[in-house]
């Protein structure tokens, strides 16, 4: 029976204590006084928490005791490719040659680092069948923001200035037409047909000389491989146009298939989902972009060259149309680190294996949930790295809703899929397993949404009313709405006027 | 390789029969004919290889724990007690995702909570994001937000021409979408921002930004008149700082700021060769700023049995509710980083976070005291962390000299500032010793000589 720790946790800063210190510090070269013109001298209120260090340290490790992550249990959050993050990769990240080493030292005395971001360049290059990297940005939608920027300044370049409008489909990440807002296009969105993949018809309608270009993910939100993607390559492209490839599913098909190969002309890789590197709790994640050789001459700079004469890794700010920056610097170095140790462990056939796997898991989970009663599957059956399931019927039968199936898995210890996307599916339940996760977890979720299933129908209320054995009950999301509560601060005033009761 | 990663390799066969398929390509029997290839990379290793190879490539890095360094210009080595980086790496908190399921993510939505909430302290502004992807594109954002609160009538938005070229190139790749047209304003004699040029640019601008320390490193003494000459002209006022010395002047919010950026990672981050780090977001608490702010933003609220709980809120501003109409386009974000620093600044404390900045303030002193016997400091003022000593010896040549005798100076800024001439930015921490600046100083009154020589 799982339980997850209850510590009743007060903020930090109602642990604090007057005078008490929780760091030490060098002094100062010279103790002199150093004169801070009046006013700018802090005279405002700091109320930061006084602990000692042992007392920070009970803190956030409770704290953690209350968090739920990939080494707890399956976490098959679909979309997000929560895979197991191997030890190796934090153990090589905390190396000095990667924790204190500043980003404007001499080329000559970071090419440990170059070196690192030259080969890691190299494996994606050939993972995606493109032809140059940027590592810079620093998540995935980080990644869309800089490539439509590309396509941006490759249409003003040649001049096609009425290229305006960038095709997304309506099973499409949020982030795709976020991120093409961001970049100055008008979102154009195309429906799906009943698979969620392109309906064809629709992209040739929607296709004109105003077209920038068509932001896809393949195989699609639904876990269904678009297999007419090179029609679709070849519509986008008569057009005018541009294919992005949105890498958050590569995970289905490495060492199989390459987007490069199937006409997508810019590419954005996820090295948080496919290439195991920790989540953190919403980040540091990174973003690269990969683009075919026409379009290498507008990405960000520094790009990494190597001097194969001189055997000498270098920065490269000769980029002639380069869209500019996204980030300071060169990019989240220390998740590129973690990165690159996966991929030299794996190789090419663990990649391969990676992928079959992961493929076996979501297709595992689909036949065997399948025929559930309360359950549907919407598209076709066969899937590639995720499954989505629509639990429309079980709430049109019983009251329950996809939101009610996620916090009973909770209470169950396993992690909800990612619920209510893509939001073509009404009652999303999206599942992808990763490889990770073993036959014997697998049969346990499948058995977990069979049984929560059962409880729907001869019991709704304990469904709706979970979860129980979480640290805290449903959160009420539309308090913290109504009634903003953002900082210790917000809290602290609200409390004093007896605004708030908890 | 990689086998000890798939539990289920051995028994795919199995798997595959018990589901109705007979071999692995029936499961990508919808990959288009041709497509699938083998493809040219190496094959794997064990983990003992990879662990070899990677600390042999690693240890041709030399470090700041090698050679003593003054670069700083924008990243600064920082000491990270050893608890914060232990805390950080418990797996619960680095191996969990984006605490969409509140219920099951409470240690680290009360981590986050409490990082808003010490940002909220220090930068004087009670509404708080909980991340960026570091302070330059928490800058462009900001910008993105002062001409989104115009409606898009105004779309200029104003900044420092004494700004880390690496912010200023983020700002102008993330506004060239939306239009807006970035200005420049000069700096004066003093090297802070010229007053009277600004207000020649403010008419009609749609947000105006300022640092607390630019990127000389000089304390900007006015901060709270730029404010002033931007909501005279009805601009937003957005101002950035360095956390670290928010313990000793004054928090922006209390300047006059409505947004305020900064970058939690110089608390708690090592450098990791620029990243990652992590961008502060505060606004003042105006329901108006608040609803166009960028970002993911955790709120205290109840559970159903009326106790404390915490979850991400205010999300229709978001891309997963309001698709090409979010305020941005951002998801993932730096939520670790953040913990880091909100870990780094709960030990730190009140006292500690003034004697930081103190120590750093003194260290300056001490660093720009010295060079300037050597060589001139353009600028007459206060200096936070960054130095800018001008050389009549062509700065490569300086470079060159100190990293024979095995010392990393500062940061070129001729190249960017050209009327600044020979100059480098050399800065200072709370880990700057006296013997690396003593030593500095000696090795540059050589060098100068044997040029002038």
């Amino acid at each position: 029976m799982f339980m997850q720790a209850k510590w009743d946790e007060p903020l930090i800063f109602e642990l604090s204590r007057p005078g008490r210190v929780g760091y030490t510090l060098p002094k100062p070269i010279e103790d002199v006084e150093v004169e801070i013109p009046e006013k700018l001298r802090r005279k405002s209120r700091l109320d930061l928490p006084e602990l000692s260090e042992p007392e920070v340290v009970k803190h956030y490790t409770r704290l953690s005791e209350m968090n739920y992550g990939v080494d707890s249990g399956i976490y098959p959050l679909g979309s997000c490719t929560m895979k197991y993050n191997p030890k190796i990769n934090e153990e090589i990240a905390s190396h000095p040659g990667v924790a204190y080493v500043h980003p404007y030292q001499d080329e000559r005395t970071v090419q440990g680092a170059l070196k690192i971001m030259w080969e890691l360049e190299g494996w994606l290059r050939e993972i995606t069948g493109m032809d140059r990297f940027t590592l810079q940005p620093s998540a995935g939608a980080h990644g869309e923001f800089t490539g439509v920027s590309i396509i941006r300044a490759y249409h003003l370049d040649r001049g096609d200035t009425q290229r305006t409008e960038m095709i997304v489909p309506d099973s499409a990440h949020g982030t795709n037409p976020a991120s093409s807002a961001m970049a100055g296009f008008r979102v154009v969105e195309i429906p799906s047909n009943e698979n969620g993949t392109v309906d064809l018809e629709a992209l040739e309608n929607a296709v004109s000389e105003r077209t920038a270009g068509l932001m896809l993910t393949n195989p699609n939100t639904l876990g269904i491989f678009e297999d007419e993607i090179l029609e679709i390559a070849e519509i986008v492209h008569k057009a005018g146009g541009l294919l992005y490839y949105d890498g958050a599913n590569l995970n289905a098909l490495l060492g199989k298939a390459r987007p490069g190969d199937m006409g997508f002309d810019v590419v954005h890789l996820n090295l948080h989902k496919t290439f195991s590197t920790p989540h953190g709790g919403g980040g540091p994640g990174s973003g690269p972009v990969g683009v075919k050789d026409f379009l290498k001459d507008y990405l960000p700079v520094p790009l990494v060259g190597y001097d194969e004469e001189n055997d000498r890794y270098y920065l490269d700010y000769d980029v002639p149309k380069s869209i500019g920056k996204v980030k300071e610097f060169y990019g989240n170095f220390a998740v590129l680190v973690k990165a690159l140790t996966y991929l030299k462990i794996l190789g090419r056939e663990g990649l391969r294996n990676t992928s079959e796997v992961a493929v076996l898991n979501a297709n595992y989970i689909t036949r065997k949930l399948k025929g559930t009663r309360g359950y549907e599957l919407p598209g076709k059956e066969l899937r590639k790295h995720e499954t989505v399931f629509s639990a429309e019927p079980m709430k049109k039968e019983t009251g329950v809703k996809a939101l009610d199936i996620a916090k009973r898995l909770l209470d169950l210890g396993m992690h909800a899929p990612t619920i209510y996307f893509p939001l073509i599916v009404h009652e999303a339940l999206m599942i992808e397993p990763t490889e990770s996760a073993s036959r014997e977890e697998l049969d346990a979720y499948v058995d977990a949404l069979k049984r929560i299933s059962e409880e729907a129908y001869s019991d709704p209320e304990l469904v709706k009313g979970a979860p129980h054995s979480t640290a805290v009950r449903r959160v009420d999301d539309v308090l913290a709405v109504k009634r903003p509560v953002i900082s210790w601060r917000m809290y602290r005033e609200l409390k004093e006027r007896g605004g708030i009761d908890i | 390789m990689g086998k000890h990663y798939l539990p289920n390799l051995p028994q795919m066969e199995e798997m595959l029969r018990e589901i109705g398929f007979s071999s692995i390509d029936d499961l990508f029997s919808d990959v288009p004919e041709g497509m699938v290839k083998e493809f040219d990379l190496p094959e794997g290793k064990s983990e003992y290889e990879v662990f070899t190879e990677m600390n042999e490539i690693l240890s041709r890095n030399k470090t700041v724990l090698d050679m003593p360094s003054f670069l700083g210009a924008g990243a600064y080595f920082h000491y990270v007690p050893a608890h914060v980086k232990y805390l950080i790496e418990r797996s619960e908190f680095l191996t969990a995702y984006t605490p969409y399921q509140p219920e099951i993510s409470q240690g680290m939505l009360q981590a986050l909570f409490e990082y808003q909430s010490m940002m909220a302290e220090l930068y004087g502004l009670p509404v708080v994001n909980s991340s960026m992807y570091d302070w330059g594109s928490a800058i462009a954002e900001a910008a993105l937000m002062t001409v989104r609160l115009h409606k898009g009538k105004r779309k200029r938005f104003v900044i420092p021409k004494a700004l880390s070229p690496e912010r200023k190139a983020v700002i102008r790749t993330y506004t060239r979408g939306a239009g807006l047209e970035i200005v420049e304003v000069p700096w004066d004699e003093k090297g802070r921002l010229d007053l009277e040029a600004l207000k020649n640019v403010v008419e009609d601008a749609a947000g105006v930004y300022v640092e607390m320390s630019n990127f000389f490193g000089l304390v900007e003494e006015n901060v709270r008149e730029v404010g002033e000459i931007a909501h005279d002209a009805g601009a937003y006022f957005v101002v950035g700082a360095d956390p670290t010395m928010l313990g000793i002047f004054e928090a922006p919010g209390e300047l006059g700021a409505d947004i305020a950026v900064g970058e939690a990672s110089f608390l708690g981050s090592p450098m990791n060769f620029g990243g990652p780090r992590a961008g502060v977001f505060a606004v003042r608490n105006d329901r108006k700023l608040v609803r166009q702010m960028p970002g993911r933003i955790i709120g205290m609220t109840k559970d159903a049995d009326g106790r404390r709980a915490f979850v991400m809120t205010l999300q229709t501003r978001e891309q997963h509710i309001r698709r090409a109409k979010a305020t941005s386009n951002i998801c993932s974000n730096e939520a670790l980083v953040a913990v880091a620093s909100a870990i780094h600044l709960a030990s730190l404390g009140p006292k500690g976070l003034r004697e930081l900045g103190e120590v750093i303030l003194k260290n300056t002193s001490y660093l720009r005291k010295r060079l300037s016997e050597v060589a001139e400091v353009p600028f007459d003022g206060l200096y936070f962390k960054d130095v800018p000593v001008r050389f009549d010896v062509p700065y490569d040549v300086i470079h060159e000299r100190l990293l024979e005798r095995g010392v990393h100076g500062g940061y070129y800024i001729g190249g960017h500032f050209p009327e600044l001439g020979e100059t480098a930015l050399f800065a200072a921490t709370e880990t700057t010793r006296k013997e690396w600046v003593d030593g500095l100083i000696k090795a540059l009154g050589e060098i100068i000589g044997e040029a002038e020589v």
